[in-house]
């Protein structure tokens, strides 16, 4: 029977408290957990809603630079935020090309990192799923497998990691930061999710009762403000999860890149950062045989899953364009259709 | 009805007077405030919510069900599996004519599809139901599923669409093919496509002894109402139907579907009104789908790019139990003069529900693969797309050889064209780039559906106090019926719009017919236009034989009725009241009655058909295949257009499905088990509104003396014919690609 207790805690060493319960889940934006409830996917004991918990709303700007950014900012807020926008326009630009407006007035900071696979066997209880039942099998291999991973995969489990916010902040190198019954600690965004090995169901480094206080973004990220973009590949113009996407930012030196990040998404069972392509960049000029060098290296080790083999080649281009369009510039504001090839001129470095 | 609340809405912004004007929706401020009361948002006292628990395999049998663990679950009433179910007066397997379907209510433990009702929960609260239904756990025994076009035996249909012939044929299409100077030869295919209209199918049902209330969406209330009496053992009349608004109908809600006939049983085994509404997912199987297809084209010219032969060859699937046959060759019918022409259809039973129609069912699937194929054909004979569609344009129906009641289809090429910028299109591929670097292409189709008529009746009344009235139990599924055949009730009586009460949308009332076949507006209008001509000649004679009316002695050809008088037609001086009229004579009302239904001597004689021509512009990045249409124009002669405003966003709605038919919408099966993978709207891809793109529709002038005494055709369903296929030639021509798969996804684009 689908009966669970629901509590409100008012503080955070409560809530830390209720969520160490075994199968206690904590519930923010709703968007996801509700979704997985109700269609029987997810089944806590005990729902922690920490929605209203005080102090968790907050942008803080750090005397470093840096930012500290409350888990549960709602997407829309963050992206919005004007001086956050400007200083990170990569993550602005991923978290409006998510969802929809109304779904990111709602989604959190927190449950964006902590947002499900949208792998359909997944979310199909008839089907076999490693994920939501270990040891079941997995239905997607040799399924509907068209959107599943390339990179990172097992064959105990094909899925890919949904979140746009994801892809920029990886590459950003944000640090995830923990509350648990144990005490604080914090993580860094790349190594947070776990790849699926032989335990798909272990999806992030968190422990039963944590609880994600804040994510920050270190000084040297607002660094790159001035050519970071974020692309996503989609199957209609918007509303729709990213097919693959990519975050490329750069530090120019004249016509020398002094440092490159890149992350993609869509790719694998986490935000995938290449960090031997990035390397190749430092020190190289921004022009797009460079490109095309650093995204072979990145796409190097990707194997397809299944029906699937199109999308290295659509993520090996997509990291050349992003690299492209980063070294072209960041725009005045966000494209009004973010991180879409539409969004405007395709310009070649 | 007094509980149809729009009889008491405000009156409607009126801009002039009946046919031809632009009213807005008269219910447009009941559905902008959520006050218009659709079937589910009914609440009879005692009512209770029954919630289906559907099959997670495609083929087998249930083994057990948990009813106890169901039962025991606070609020739950009453658990019905095929155990409990009352047995039904008539088969459910029956099929006594072409629109009655095979449904499942639970008189068995057979599994058909995958979706397919097991058993209904009825609970004091919707909570407890869904609680309820999840608790019933159900076990199986499971049969391999027939998934694939190419996973049965395939065999020839007796009849496809609502009782055409598989195959037709006209002249030699081999002797043509062979003689032509140049061929193609192609084959295109079509997804599976799911009925989600945003309303899910819904019923709310209350018996009193053998009568039986319902509020719930249909199409066709009196084929329903015929349907559920048969299943019932009770009189049609006994049954009272209330469907003042649909959200969205499509086809799915013309015949009373499976889960809506639960919802009545359920109601007369709980003995309480019972509420029933489909969840989202539980649309994909029992109300019915698009069927995949496999469309082979094969198409002959000769030097001058004259068609020679056009063969149009269609596999495709129904269910194992029923027979649904997607008509889309019938598509290649009616559009392009060939001394040679076959259409013919094969099909695949498959572990699925019965397909079903859905807008311009056999057009649309069959329409993107002809008017890709003529795309392929004038590349073939190095000509522009227009010149050799109009090179063949066909000046008489091709099959029959019949003239056309009304074919304004030239004028329609030629004024999209013009609007878009036709003549600037270069004829190779991959030579136009915008700003960006986006590759852009043009392409075209041409649309057209047939002008069907089902029958209709009306009832119209004249009253004293010089208002009219008009009954008709016509539908309104969000085409705007409550503003369009009032507008032609107020004509029909010679009055003001806001002087003539329209009564619609209960089963009461006079049958209205089908809404279906973009037929609707033409048959409940035919029938108003006759009924409200019955009734006015009654008051004609009530006057031209008084001899104390100034109409006195004009013969009852000889008046005319406009804004609650009758004239004189040869001098206009002499005219009198309505109300004088039936002062005199003491009445006060009198009644007209009348039909509409098509000509049986106009049928034979002529070929009826709505023309378009549709052109597309695209974008497509290079590298990534990703297209976005950004520019479509449509020109439509559909004759007589009652409200432009109406006509206008039938034509934006079929023209952005064809948008989704080409780019978007498909369901996605797991092959081994037949089960749909994107069973909600975040997977089920329909465009958002940054796919729809800047969108015209020309109303095209057309004048039919032959379709109907109002020349009205139908304007449904011809904007999705037309526009997929415009779409597809518009990809090909901005990326060199053709693909023959829809919808045209990137990972067929990449590489290009
Ligand atoms: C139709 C649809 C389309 C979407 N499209 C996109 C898209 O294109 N791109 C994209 O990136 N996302 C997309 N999303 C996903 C959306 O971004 C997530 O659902 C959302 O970010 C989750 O945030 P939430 O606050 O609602 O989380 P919830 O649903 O409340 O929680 C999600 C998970 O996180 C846990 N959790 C939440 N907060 C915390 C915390 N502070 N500490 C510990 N655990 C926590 C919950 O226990 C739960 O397991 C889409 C969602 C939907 C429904
Ligand atoms: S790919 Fe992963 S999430 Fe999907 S079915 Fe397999 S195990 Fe489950």
């Amino acid at each position: 029977m689908n009966r669970f207790e629901y509590a409100r805690p008012a503080t955070l060493a409560e809530a830390v408290a209720a969520g160490a319960v075994p199968g206690a889940a904590y519930l923010a934006g709703g968007t996801n957990l509700m979704d997985l409830m109700k269609g029987g996917v997810m089944h806590p004991g005990h729902l922690v809603d920490i929605s209203r918990l005080p102090g968790l709303d907050r942008i803080e700007w750090l005397s470093d630079g840096g930012v500290r950014i409350g888990a549960l900012v709602r997407n829309a807020d963050l992206a919005h935020e004007t001086k956050f926008a400007r200083q990170f326009p990569a993550v602005a630009e991923a978290l409006l090309s998510g969802a929809s407006a109304q779904l990111r007035n709602a989604a959190t900071v927190g449950g964006n990192l902590l947002q499900r696979t949208r792998c359909a066997y997944f979310y199909d209880t008839a089907s076999a799923c490693n994920k939501r039942n270990p040891g079941a099998g997995c239905d997607a291999v040799g399924g509907e497998n068209r959107l599943h991973a390339i990179l990172g995969w097992s064959e105990h489990c094909i899925a890919t990691n949904p979140s746009d916010f994801c892809v920029p902040l990886t590459a950003l190198d944000a640090v995830v930061e923990l509350q648990g019954p144990a005490g604080r600690r914090a993580i860094p965004l790349e190594t947070f999710h776990l790849l699926p090995g032989s335990t798909p169901e272990r999806e992030t480094m968190m422990q039963q009762g944590e609880l994600i206080t804040a994510v920050c973004l270190p000084a040297e990220a607002a660094r790159f403000a001035g050519n970071a973009r974020y692309l996503k590949i989609r199957e209609r113009t918007s509303y729709a999860f990213a097919v693959v996407s990519a975050a490329a930012a750069l530090r120019l030196d004249g016509e020398t890149i002094v440092e490159a990040r890149i992350a993609l998404g869509g790719v694998a069972l986490k935000p995938w950062r290449p960090r031997t392509a990035e390397a190749m960049l430092a020190g190289a000029r921004p022009d797009p045989a460079v490109f095309n060098r650093a995204a072979e290296t990145a796409l190097a080790g990707a194997k397809a899953s299944g029906d699937n083999a199109f999308k290295i080649e659509l993520a090996r281009r997509i990291v050349v364009r992003a690299l492209a369009l980063a070294a072209a510039g960041t725009p005045e504001r966000v494209p009004a259709l973010p991180a879409s090839p539409f969004a405007g001129a395709i310009t070649h470095a | 009805m007094p509980e149809i609340a729009l009889s008491q809405a405000p009156a409607h912004i009126r801009m002039g007077s009946s046919i031809g004007q632009s009213l807005t929706r008269r219910e447009g401020v009941l559905k902008t405030t959520g006050t218009a009361r659709f079937a589910a948002d009914n609440h009879p006292p005692g009512m209770v919510y029954a919630v289906l628990a559907v099959s997670s395999i495609a083929r087998g049998r249930v083994t057990s069900l948990d009813v106890a663990a169901a039962k025991a679950h606070s609020g739950v009433i009453e658990v019905m599996t095929p155990a409990n179910t009352p047995r039904l007066a008539q088969d459910p397997d029956a099929k006594l004519h072409p629109f009655m379907f095979r449904i499942e209510v639970l008189q068995n433990d057979t599994v058909r599809y995958v979706n397919q009702p097991i058993a209904v929960v009825v609970a004091e609260t919707l909570e407890a139901a869904t609680e309820g239904a999840l608790l019933l756990a159900p076990a199986y025994e499971t049969e391999p599923a027939r998934t694939g076009l190419d996973s049965n035996d395939s065999f020839i249909p007796q009849a496809v669409g609502a009782g055409g012939p598989a195959e037709e044929t006209h002249g030699d299409v081999d002797a043509g093919l062979a003689a032509a100077s140049a061929r193609i030869e192609a084959v295109y295919e079509t997804p599976a496509q799911y009925h989600n209209a945003m309303e899910p199918h819904s019923v709310v049902a209350a018996w009193d002894g053998n009568t039986l209330s319902l509020d719930m969406p249909t199409q066709a209330m009196a084929m329903t109402q015929g349907r559920i009496a048969g299943l019932f053992g009770i009189a049609p009349e006994d049954i009272h139907i209330r469907s003042p608004f649909l959200g969205g109908g499509f086809g799915s809600k013309a015949l009373g579907s499976g889960p809506q006939v639960l919802g009545i049983i359920a109601a007369r085994l709980v003995g309480r009104p019972v509420k029933l509404v489909l969840r989202r997912e539980q649309m994909f199987g029992p109300v019915g789908h698009r069927a995949p297809t496999r469309q082979t084209m094969r198409l002959g010219t000769d030097d001058q790019g004259a068609l020679t032969a056009l063969s149009h060859h269609v596999k495709t699937a129904t269910s194992t139990f029923d027979d649904f046959i997607e008509p889309a060759a019938n598509a290649s019918h009616a559009l392009y003069a060939s001394p040679a022409i076959k259409t013919s259809h094969e099909a695949v039973r498959l572990d699925t529900g019965t397909p079903l129609f859905m807008r311009a069912p056999g057009e649309a699937p069959g329409s993107a693969a002809l008017e890709s194929a003529i795309d392929e054909m004038a590349l073939a004979c190095g000509m522009d797309p227009l010149a050799f569609r109009l090179k063949n344009y066909a000046e008489v129906e091709p099959m029959s050889g019949k003239p056309f009641s009304s074919k304004a289809l030239r004028q329609c090429y030629e004024q999209g064209a013009e609007r878009f910028g036709w003549a600037a299109r270069p004829l190779a591929p991959r030579q136009m780039r915008d700003d960006a670097g986006m590759l852009v292409g043009w392409g075209m189709g041409t649309a057209v559906f047939p002008a069907l008529m089902f029958q209709g009746h009306a009832r119209a009344v004249l009253r004293q106090d010089g208002t009219g009235v008009v009954e008709i139990g016509a539908h309104d599924m969000g085409q705007g019926a409550w503003t369009a055949l009032a507008q032609i009730a107020a004509d029909a009586l010679g009055l003001d719009p806001d002087q003539t009460e329209f009564r619609s949308g209960t089963s009461d009332l006079p049958d209205a017919g089908i809404a279906g076949g973009s037929a609707h507006t033409a048959t409940a209008g035919a029938a108003i236009h006759d009924a409200g001509g019955d009734v006015i000649a009654k008051l004609a004679d009530l006057a031209t034989g008084d001899q104390r009316s100034p109409l006195f002695g004009a013969n009852n050809a000889g008046v005319i009725a406009r804004g609650g008088r009758l004239y004189r037609r040869d001098d206009e001086a002499r005219s009198e009241s309505y109300t004088d009229i039936l002062t005199r004579a003491g009445h006060a009302e009198i009644e007209g009655r009348g039909t509409g239904a098509s000509d049986p001597a106009a049928l034979s004689a002529y070929a009826m058909y709505a023309h378009g021509a549709v052109f597309a512009e695209v974008k497509v990045d290079p590298d990534f295949g990703q297209v976005r249409v950004t520019r479509l124009v449509g020109a439509f002669a559909a004759g007589t257009v009652v409200n432009p405003r109406m006509v206008r966003s039938q034509y934006y709605g079929g023209m952005i499905w064809g948008v989704s038919f080409a780019l978007h919408e498909h369901a996605v099966m797991d092959k081994r088990t037949g089960r749909p993978m994107n069973p909600n709207l975040a997977e089920y891809h329909v465009p958002v509104n940054a796919d729809v793109p800047n969108i015209e529709a020309i109303l095209v002038e057309e004048r039919d003396v032959h379709v109907n005494a109002l020349g009205i055709k139908g304007v449904g369903e011809i904007g999705i014919t037309g526009t997929a296929g415009a779409i597809a030639n518009a990809v090909w021509h901005a990326t060199g690609v053709r693909v023959r798969r829809f919808p045209i996804t990137l990972d067929q684009l990449i590489g290009a």
